[in-house]
């Protein structure tokens, strides 16, 4: 590739911690913006994709300490119980952290399928909480999960993309 | 001798195991602490007051979008609406004229039986910011807090019935839980045959169940169910649900019905919150009997005993 850096070695591209937290915010705006009904159900994971692609592609800056503070934050803003978005978000963190050398060997259609289980794990840990607490499970939930998978493709290509580096546009 | 331990070259802190054993017991102690006790809600104001401006932030395309449309309303439609809202306002005001006729006389007729007036109740208005994001609940969120003097356990109303009940504020917001919320369930009243019951919300934004009437109850399609004021956190004569399907099946002990909440919560944005409830006299104490959540929490622990 001309800017240096070959396809499997994307992995290396640089990320600073401005980009991180950026993308970190502008996921937690697109998760808060008013869904409500099937589009609810259908929404994506915004945080929960952001955190799984920082988890995999940059293990040692983006851990599950992060994770757990982002899901307290969620947990105020949809006003459900203390815990439960961080429980979901430590969960998936962790199986992202865990996975990153293997996700790294595939393509991206076949990271998605890797991504599945762990978005479904963490939608899982979220689902269960609220079953224990107040005693039945909305099934529809977990459409988000495969709506999320999906979306891992596309997500990934723009992270990639913005992380690349410019070329000097004086260079010859 | 031979040392299986792994060799670390970077030392990284704890490991992932032990930060995820870390993180999730965190998340379950608070899980616990929240479920069952109130220590943590004004932890949980302190960040709502934090992340309000974001919040806000993300609701502004949805009022931006809505205040375009409004802008490109054609002046036909506004003036067909004029029209309509001319003669809405003449037939109100004729049948107004009659109401107060009648207030004067019910009035009347209440002193000379020495019964308490029914008081009129104070409403503020409040707006809807944004419906809550969760799918397991039905709530949303309106711009007046405790600010504006809103108290967890006021109703919410709009111009056709209960919309649901306030239950948690924060300084510039409030909670309402709608009354179709799964854990929500409104005291009623039919107002054909004066029949009480029990409505408890499904979860579905236009379904509402009457659960446990017996097969043989007055109740028809098309009867209006309002608040009967009964357990004093609703004042009474408030509409809430028309029923909408009854099935009678004597196979099953209790019938089948199924109502449609009045109040056209996705149709405004303008809701009222009524800020004052008759005083009812203290309810006897030995006559307390063990809440839902109780009664629950009682059975789940018998269940884990061998």
């Amino acid at each position: 590739m001309s800017n240096g850096y070959a396809k499997d070695q994307e992995f290396l591209l640089p990320a600073n911690t401005g980009f991180i937290v950026f993308s970190l915010f502008v996921a937690v705006m697109l998760n808060w913006l008013p869904w409500h009904g099937w589009a609810l159900a259908l929404r994506p994971d915004f945080v929960a994709l952001v955190l799984l692609y920082w988890c995999t592609h940059k293990p040692h800056r983006i851990g599950i300490g992060i994770a757990w503070l982002v899901g307290i934050f969620a947990d105020v803003a949809d006003a459900s119980l203390f815990g439960q978005h961080a429980l979901a978000y430590t969960v998936l963190a962790f199986g992202g952290i865990v996975l990153h050398r293997r996700v790294q060997m595939f393509d991206l259609r076949q990271q998605s399928l890797h991504v599945f289980p762990l978005l479904l794990l963490s939608y899982g840990a979220y689902a269960a909480v609220h079953w224990q607490v107040r005693g039945f499970v909305a099934w529809e939930y977990f459409l988000g999960a495969v709506t999320s998978a999906l979306l891992w493709t596309p997500m990934t290509l723009l992270l990639q993309a913005l992380r690349r580096p410019r070329r000097d546009p004086n260079e010859l | 001798m031979d040392d299986t331990r792994t060799l670390r070259f970077f030392n990284r802190g704890p490991s992932p195991v032990a930060r995820l054993v870390f993180f999730s017991v965190l998340s379950l102690l608070l899980l616990f602490v929240d479920s069952r006790f109130q220590y943590l809600e004004s932890a949980r104001k302190v960040l709502a007051v934090m992340i309000y401006p974001f919040q806000r932030l993300t609701a502004l395309p949805g009022e931006a979008l809505g205040s375009v449309a409004v802008y490109f309303e054609t002046q036909e439609t506004l003036l067909t609406e004029n029209a309509q809202l001319r003669q809405q306002h003449d037939a109100d005001a004729a049948q107004l004229s009659q109401l107060q006729a009648i207030l004067a006389e019910n009035a009347q007729l209440r002193v000379l039986m020495d019964l308490k007036g029914r008081v009129d109740y104070p409403m503020q208005m409040a707006e809807i910011v944004y419906v809550e994001r969760d799918i397991f609940k039905r709530k949303l969120l309106v711009n007046k807090g405790s600010q504006a003097n809103v108290m967890p356990g006021q109703v919410v109303v709009d111009d056709f019935g209960v919309v649901g009940q306030v239950t948690r504020t924060y300084p510039w917001l409030s909670e309402v839980t709608l009354v179709t919320d799964k854990d929500h369930s409104v005291p009623i009243q039919n107002q054909r045959s004066g029949l009480r019951a029990v409505v408890f919300g499904s979860g579905d934004i236009n379904e509402m169940a009457l659960r446990y009437m017996p097969v043989s109850a007055d109740i028809v399609e098309g009867d209006v169910l309002v608040t009967s004021g009964i357990d004093g956190t609703y004042p009474p004569n408030l509409p809430v649900a028309k029923v909408t399907r009854v099935e009678r099946d004597p196979a099953y002990p209790f019938a089948r019905i199924t109502c449609e909440p009045l109040a056209g919560v996705d149709r405004h944005r303008a809701l009222m919150i009524v800020s004052g409830l008759p005083e009812l006299p203290e309810r006897p104490e030995a006559a307390v009997e063990p809440t839902a959540e109780q009664e629950r929490a009682k059975k789940r622990f018998k269940r884990r005993k061998p």
